[in-house]
């Protein structure tokens, strides 16, 4: 198997509305961005490019594509999209180099939310006959999910506000973040309820911007002479669409991906994890097995700004930066989809 | 000068065509359309609602119905204190998973209640119909607070 290696990453401010810029405008600074990181002039230097986006933020069919404007497409590139976060962008493009079809690839992951009302038009991506039709918004959805842990005694509401403080707090070093502070727990609990359970602190805030990332065979990597992390696993599970139909209190495909990749099998020094609900995060450090030794979210995570599907690659790309600068050996990255975490990856990222 | 002609044309956005809602969700909706309200039993004996397709486990077509209770117990809720305009009730409610008589598993659906208070895990709750129905999810308007419920 061809080892993988993260060579450049970029991420935008995470604003609440990104005013009259489009989403070209919003990739365009991060694509330059990584190829000045690599040495490079424009997507013809890599062999495969691959995005993540959800046309329904646009509200059009085939919007994504009006994202590779962004790219110069002439001559003609091989090129790719999901609808989904750009995790999942960066896991095509890890087939396409351990298949030999490509020795490096471009991913960038895009999402404008502020004109629309983003809870509302992802109720729209639930099953057409059950759900959608009540247009169960996902702030509603989490907030299921939360009075479930609450009401077991497996959190409770200070240790979600613990969760929203220590981001919070952390943000304050991350200069890309929407929210920072130095909140106090009682502050944060005298918050009115926004969804009771939830208050609006417990949710990510909805922020525009991208995020783009570089990705090569080892060999390439040192070719272009520039720091680089190894991408040593990257795995990913999901669990059936209807939320009922699971149990809530666990994140059962979290911790197959985990246990798949051996995640607990070596210290983790950094997780940064896709957490848009402060309870998630609870739930997803138990599924990831990580223990005390393990600092969580010190970019402040996505509650701190959360880029639609590109905060799953930012997630990756934070623990990058950390592992490149030598302020960790091993991190884990952990990217989520889907109503309620319906669908999650987990990536691990190790010095090279 | 002359002026031009301007094209105009009412636009509808909108699929032009129909969808078929199959032989299980499409029999689901209409027994709601006659209040009646079916679950479908799962590989594994477990009584589900509303019907998946196939099983969610072994992913066998699924076809052996069970009429449930039109009345049920909260699992669990949240309250909607600004509804959006988007949300089936315009007045403050709750999102509830509700396990009906007789189903192994909860579904989501609204609750109209009078407060925030006046819910709680463990109430008992009914389903209440629209005069209408047309074979939608929405047939079954939302649910309601069982009366005297002390449970």
């Amino acid at each position: 198997m061809r080892d993988i290696a993260i060579v450049a990453y970029s991420q935008s401010p995470c604003v609440a509305d990104a005013g009259a810029a489009n989403e070209v405008e919003l990739i365009m600074p991060q694509l330059q961005a990584v190829y000045a990181q690599v040495g490079i002039d424009n997507a013809q230097a890599v062999d495969f490019v691959c995005s993540g986006s959800c046309d329904y933020l646009q509200g059009a069919a085939f919007a994504f594509v009006a994202g590779v404007d962004a790219l110069g497409a002439v001559p003609p590139i091989k090129e790719s999209h999901v609808e989904m976060d750009a995790a999942w962008a960066l896991y095509e493009s890890v087939l396409k180099i351990r298949m030999g079809h490509a020795d490096s690839a471009l991913i960038y992951g895009f999402g404008k939310s502020s004109p629309g009302e983003l809870p509302t038009v992802l109720s729209q991506r639930l099953d057409p006959y059950y759900l959608a039709p009540l247009w169960l918004d996902t702030v509603s959805l989490a907030a299921l999910q939360a009075r479930l842990l609450l009401e077991q005694g497996r959190v409770s509401e200070r240790q979600m506000a613990e969760v929203v403080q220590r981001s919070r707090r952390n943000a304050r070093a991350n200069p890309l973040a929407q929210l920072a502070g130095d909140p106090s727990l009682d502050d944060l609990l005298a918050e009115e309820p926004f969804v009771a359970p939830l208050r609006r602190s417990d949710c990510a805030p909805v922020s525009d911007g991208a995020a783009a990332m570089i990705i090569a065979t080892v060999e390439q990597a040192r070719t272009w002479g520039v720091p680089y992390a190894r991408l040593t696993g990257i795995d990913h599970r999901m669990e059936n669409h209807n939320p009922c139909l699971r149990d809530l209190t666990r994140s059962t495909s979290t911790r197959q991906a985990a246990e798949a990749l051996g995640v607990s099998d070596a210290p983790v020094d950094v997780a940064e994890i896709y957490a848009p609900f402060s309870h998630q995060e609870i739930l997803l450090c138990e599924a990831l097995g990580l223990g005390q030794e393990t600092q969580v979210n010190p970019s402040g995570g996505v509650l701190a700004g959360n880029l639609m599907m590109a905060s799953g690659l930012a997630r990756v790309g934070e623990v990058f930066r950390r592992v490149v600068a030598g302020e960790a050996r091993r991190g884990v990255a952990h990217a989520t989809s889907g109503p309620c975490l319906q669908h999650n990856l987990v990536a691990i990222v190790e010095g090279a | 000068m002359t002026t031009m002609d301007t094209l105009e044309k009412p636009f509808e956005l909108g699929f032009t065509y129909t969808r078929s809602t199959g032989p299980v969700i499409g029999h689901f909706l209409g027994a709601l359309a006659e209040h009646r309200i079916l679950g479908v039993r799962g590989s594994d004996g477990r009584v589900l609602v509303p019907p998946p397709e196939f099983d969610p486990v072994t992913a066998a077509p699924l076809d052996e119905w069970v009429e449930l209770a039109t009345e049920g117990v909260v699992l669990s809720w949240c309250w909607v204190a600004q509804p959006r305009a988007s949300h089936p009730l315009q007045e403050a409610f709750a999102w509830i998973m509700v396990q009906l008589d007789g189903a192994d598993v909860p579904m989501i659906h609204c609750l109209r209640a009078p407060a925030m208070s006046a819910v709680r895990s463990g109430a008992r709750v009914r389903a209440c119909w629209v005069a209408e129905p047309v074979g939608r999810i929405t047939d079954l308007c939302c649910f309601e607070l069982v009366e005297g419920d002390k449970a």
